[in-house]
């Protein structure tokens, strides 16, 4: 598949996602949606609630199909093996079974799946079973947010924080060059969130690119390079995040915000969207 | 004392044992999905396929007339599991398609049965279990098909776990998750025709879950409770055959009252000592 001309000269994108229309059940839910991430870029993607910010990214990881548009991760076209480095942290978990796990088991699952090679049989065989250090990495990955001390806790009896970071830490153990966050911060309090932010400095540091959907950019500020605003399941802006710290201030965003003055428009940012 | 020696014994504590340590592994995994009656459904259409396999024997003239009972109580349990799989993945509601195996296979059993010139009491063995009538024949495919059931069920644990526990993050991850999903179906159908030996199809989902749920009064862990239940099934399993050795009791029956025994008495504790704490 050859590639327009403008595509080639920027740095290849971790992903890049173009017009991608997505129906559930009969509706039309994104209707051509876009959107990239760079090596070490913070994108936040934002928008009221039910406009398809959750759609757009399980799209994009593979959890449900796309009627078309066409979706490319680490520049090549999104199949099983892509997502080899890819880390996904879902709104909230889309089956918890009947039998309690811990943490600790939680977090090893995040180690199956597609390794290096999985076209081939021999490597996606390998992704059916943890590797060999598993149990020091998932403890590793606890550690780093934070919550060594629960890995044995059943995760259906933590608090809603805490099963937050052990998701986070599920996708943190992949060593993702792509970070796929689904609202990380909603239930999370203050101090977890600015140690998360930490966190995602490190990873900004590493080259890693992340996407994170998010209402508040919060404690994120400093670190989101680019805001994507969809609403109704198109995007309505794709620039610099606000100065202000809600989506509210947001070009394209119709909501009444009396207690804010929306920042300077840049007239230069245009809406985008079909 | 040398009742061991006894090759009979030896067959049904063998088969028992095998039994009791399968079915909890596939037990675990219907519990984690919320689909601890799939094996009441699957049970259901094996009967059938117990049925079917008889009218094949009359009709080839076999020598023994069910000889192929137990293939076709495979066979038909596997397409029962693949088809109640797909409906499922496909967004049906999984106890209304597991309402219609359970009817469609009791009352196909019957008419089958039926008309292979057979009484509804050939099928009350299979309904009951009957497990004093094991030949070798049975033990060694009993062996076969238990260990499949233990090496795919203990090795892709992590990845069984994976799927079940989040399968949106197991897409995301690559996980083959629709392969791995049959996988489980088609496993907890061999399991079941297993099963079925030792306790009956009334019984067989019994000895599959009762051991799950005793186990998870105890532990707060995926394998731990995996394992655990292992061992409690075997233990119930050979309990109740040895008991049947010296008393005239039904064995599935009596290896099933006494799990629920074992599951209030385990429940009772635990409610009591963290009440106590
Ligand atoms: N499985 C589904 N079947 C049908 N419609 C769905 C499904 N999931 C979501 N929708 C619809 O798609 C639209 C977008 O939902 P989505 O979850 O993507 O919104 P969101 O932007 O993530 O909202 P929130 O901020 O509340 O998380 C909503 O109108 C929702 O009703
Ligand atoms: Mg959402």
């Amino acid at each position: 598949m050859s590639e327009p001309a403008e595509i080639r000269d920027v740095p290849p994108s971790l992903v890049e996602a173009r017009d991608v229309r997505v129906s559930l059940q009969g509706t039309e839910i994104l209707h051509g949606v876009s959107l990239t991430a760079q090596p070490g870029e913070v994108v936040a993607l934002m928008g009221g609630n039910g406009s398809g910010k959750s759609t757009f990214v399980r799209s994009i990881v593979g959890a449900v199909p796309h009627q078309s548009g066409t979706i490319r991760l680490f520049a090549r076209p999104a199949t099983a093996s892509s997502r080899a480095h890819l880390g996904y942290v879902p709104q909230r978990i889309s089956a918890a079974g009947g039998v309690s796990a811990t943490s600790l088991e939680v977090v090893t699952s995040g180690l199956l799946g597609s390794r290096d090679g999985a076209d081939r049989v021999g490597a996606r065989l390998r992704g059916l079973v943890p590797p060999r250090d598993a149990h020091a990495r998932a403890r590793a990955a606890l550690r780093s947010v934070g919550i060594e001390d629960l890995a044995k806790r059943d995760v259906s009896r933590l608090s809603g924080g805490q099963q937050q970071r052990v998701l986070i830490a599920r996708a943190l153990v992949r060593k993702p060059r792509l970070l796929i966050l689904d609202e990380p911060m909603a239930g999370v309090d203050l101090e977890s969130q600015v140690a998360f932010s930490h966190t995602v400095g490190h990873l900004k540091h590493d080259r890693v690119g992340v996407v994170i959907v998010l209402h508040e950019l919060g404690a994120m500020a400093h670190h989101i390079d680019r805001a994507v605003v969809l609403e109704r399941g198109c995007v309505t802006y794709d620039g610099p995040p606000p100065k202000d710290l809600g989506v509210h201030a947001l070009p394209g965003h119709d909501h009444e915000h009396p207690h804010t003055d929306p920042p300077t428009r840049d007239g230069g940012l245009g809406l985008e969207g079909p | 004392m040398n009742l061991l020696a006894e090759p009979l014994i030896q067959r049904m504590l063998l088969v028992g044992l095998l039994v009791g340590l399968a079915a909890p592994v596939m037990g675990t995994y219907l519990v984690q999905r919320k689909m601890a009656l799939l094996g009441d459904g699957i049970g259901h259409v094996a009967l059938a396929g117990v049925a079917a396999g008889w009218l094949a024997g009359s009709l080839f003239d076999l020598a023994q007339q069910d000889a192929l009972a137990i293939p076709g109580a495979v066979l038909f349990a596997i397409i029962g599991a693949v088809v109640i799989e797909r409906m499922r993945s496909r967004g049906a509601a999984a106890d209304v398609v597991m309402a219609i195996l359970f009817y469609g296979g009791i009352a196909g059993g019957v008419l089958l049965i039926g008309l292979a010139g057979g009484s509804n009491a050939n099928l009350l063995g299979y309904l009951f279990g009957s497990i004093s009538t094991v030949t070798w024949g049975d033990v060694w495919m009993s062996v076969g098909l238990a260990a499949v059931i233990l090496l795919v069920g203990l090795g892709l644990r992590t990845a069984l776990f994976a799927v079940t526990h989040d399968q949106e993050f197991a897409r995301s991850t690559g996980l083959p998750v629709e392969a791995l999903n049959m996988v489980v179906a088609v496993l907890a159908a061999v399991t079941i025709t297993v099963a079925m030996r030792v306790v009956g199809v009334l019984l067989v989902s019994a000895l599959m879950i009762v051991p799950v749920a005793i186990a998870q009064l105890i532990t707060r862990s995926f394998a731990r409770t995996m394992h655990l239940a292992m061992g409690i099934g075997a233990a119930l399993t050979l309990t109740g055959i040895w008991i049947t050795v010296f008393y005239d009791v039904q064995p599935g029956a009596l290896i099933v009252t006494l799990g629920v025994l074992v599951y209030v008495a385990v429940a009772s504790i635990t409610s009591l000592t963290r009440r106590g704490t």
